[in-house]
């Protein structure tokens, strides 16, 4: 399935782009991620596990185990620091 | 319910804002403000301005639903968001928080809720520019805490 993969912040920043649109066959936002990693080692240092990172699905704040759904907009980026 | 949620790069005009919301609806009896100003020091570092990031769509709508859902907590009569992004100086007013209600206690509780909820639940992101290089801001716990507070569970930092 396609979907869009967008970036904000400082992994926008590490990858310097903002989205991407990928084929995956990724059922949730953990193993979206894992397979992102993958694709480059900017991917793998900008989402490595060991950073925090929110992911919204659909504009929405989800958890990792979220499902992914044909066509979704997932976003991955740091703690939000606004206000 | 009456709101509204905007994100603009310009400057806001409280004294304006606030006239606008509280002409909306006659019974209102009190209005609560919060503005939020960028300072020139954070820990102890200089920050000569604020570049603030944003993802357009999810910031609207999840202010939106925060102002929802604080109609629902509290007996509020009208509420008004403003956030600013793009680069700010110091002393620049960043975001506005308007509640209006009949009576103080609930606009004032309502302002805080919301400014609480927004500080770690919106997507917006600040970066300082100092002198010695930009940095990335790191959320606080203290912010996580202060949602807590409402019995919602925040784990932003």
């Amino acid at each position: 399935m396609k979907i869009t993969v967008r970036y904000f912040a400082s992994i926008r920043e590490a990858l310097d782009f903002g989205s991407e649109v990928i084929e995956t066959d990724a059922t949730n936002v953990s193993e979206l991620r894992e397979q992102l990693m993958l694709r480059s080692p900017l991917h793998a240092q900008a989402l490595a596990i060991d950073r925090v990172i929110r992911v919204a699905v659909n504009q929405n704040l989800v958890n990792m185990d979220h499902p992914i759904e044909p066509a979704s907009e997932v976003a991955f980026f740091p703690p939000v620091t606004g206000g | 319910m009456c709101y509204s949620v905007v994100i603009q790069e310009k400057d806001f005009d409280v004294s304006q804002e606030m006239a606008l919301l509280r002409a909306l609806d006659c019974g209102v009896g009190a209005i609560c403000s919060f503005v939020g100003t960028v300072r020139d020091r954070n820990e102890g570092a200089q920050v000569s301005s604020m570049e603030l990031e944003h993802y357009p769509g999810m910031t609207e709508k999840s202010i939106e639903a925060m102002i929802e859902s604080a109609f629902k907590r509290f007996d509020i009569l009208g509420a008004r968001v403003i956030h600013r992004v793009g680069l700010l100086q110091p002393l620049d007013q960043i975001v506005l928080v308007l509640v209006t209600s009949a009576h103080r206690g609930q606009s004032f509780q309502a302002c805080e809720y919301l400014m609480d909820y927004l500080k770690t639940q919106a997507p917006f992101w600040k970066k300082e520019i100092a002198p010695s290089g930009a940095r990335w801001v790191d959320a606080r716990v203290s912010d996580d805490q202060a949602l807590e507070r409402w019995g919602i569970v925040s784990q932003n930092s």
